[in-house]
């Protein structure tokens, strides 16, 4: 088979930290202008902004580089209603989209986790080797991981060796 | 490689994800100035080390980042329950006995 699937570092992107109350998420959800998601994986999409659920009282709101103002006043303005804490974390992070037919087995060379589980447009937040990624499966076949900027070049190099060894057909 | 149950993910997960974080259950005394040295020692430092069931704390560090607590059988190695902070430990089933047992003989 030929080995078609491609690794690519994504333009910067907003991306936040969001953390509140269950109580809270209704107000937040309404100022957000889409319901933040309930299930741990689960993630929303608006528009160009979405929001992943990461733990039961965590989510990682994403929105192209010019919208971080507009969510950081939409969320500020509900805050004395709806206390929170929002931390931008765009430059901490840079994303790998991982996309082809061999996707899944790629990324299951360093990922503990079962990925035929992680259905699409869903994501979690997992280990990759020995670093700490968000893993969201973006379509059936393609993938993207958010990594810490200084681990990027270790998690690059690994997918780097593993294409090499998938192309030679190891 | 254990598979780990977490209770807030709902899962079971690769032991990769989970951190150890010591035994489940310590109440930190409400008025730590009004303890004696031993209660405090006892508090800080003593404690259990059972051969069987045993409740501990765990943390999906790399995941929910959330802390649980656990019922393990140390002799197994065999998680028989997980649940969320807070909640009292379950009574243990007949499943993690079983599997006492069968590493005495």
């Amino acid at each position: 088979m030929t080995f078609t699937t491609t690794v690519e570092t994504l333009p910067t992107m907003g991306r936040y930290n969001l953390r509140c109350k269950r109580e809270n998420t209704v107000a937040l959800s309404k100022s957000l202008g889409f319901d933040l998601p309930s299930s741990i994986g689960e993630a929303a999409r608006s528009g160009t902004q979405s929001a992943l659920k990461l733990g039961p009282d965590e989510w990682l709101l994403t929105c192209p580089m010019e919208e971080r103002a507009t969510i950081r006043q939409s969320l500020t303005d509900v805050y004395p209603e709806a206390v929170h804490s929002l931390t931008d974390i765009s430059s901490r992070e840079i994303s790998i989209r991982v996309s082809g037919d061999q996707a899944e087995e790629l990324l299951s060379t360093s990922c503990p986790r079962n990925l035929a589980k992680l259905s699409t447009g869903c994501g979690v937040r997992t280990i990759f080797d020995s670093v700490q990624v968000v893993l969201m499966r973006e379509g059936d076949r393609q993938f993207r991981l958010d990594v810490w900027r200084s681990f990027a070049p270790h998690v690059l190099g690994l997918l780097a060796v593993a294409c090499a060894e998938f192309e030679s057909g190891l | 490689m254990l598979l780990i149950d977490c209770p807030y993910c709902k899962e079971k997960l690769p032991e990769l994800e989970f951190e150890y974080a010591g035994q489940a259950h310590i109440a930190r005394p409400e008025h730590p100035a009004e303890q004696s040295d031993a209660e405090w020692r006892d508090y800080l430092f003593i404690r259990s080390n059972v051969r069987g069931d045993h409740a501990e704390q765990w943390r999906h560090t790399h995941g929910c980042g959330r802390y649980f607590n656990a019922v393990r059988n140390t002799v197994s190695d065999k998680f028989i329950a997980t649940y969320e902070i807070g909640q009292p430990r379950p009574t243990v089933t007949k499943e993690g006995e079983e599997r006492d047992e069968q590493l005495e003989s």
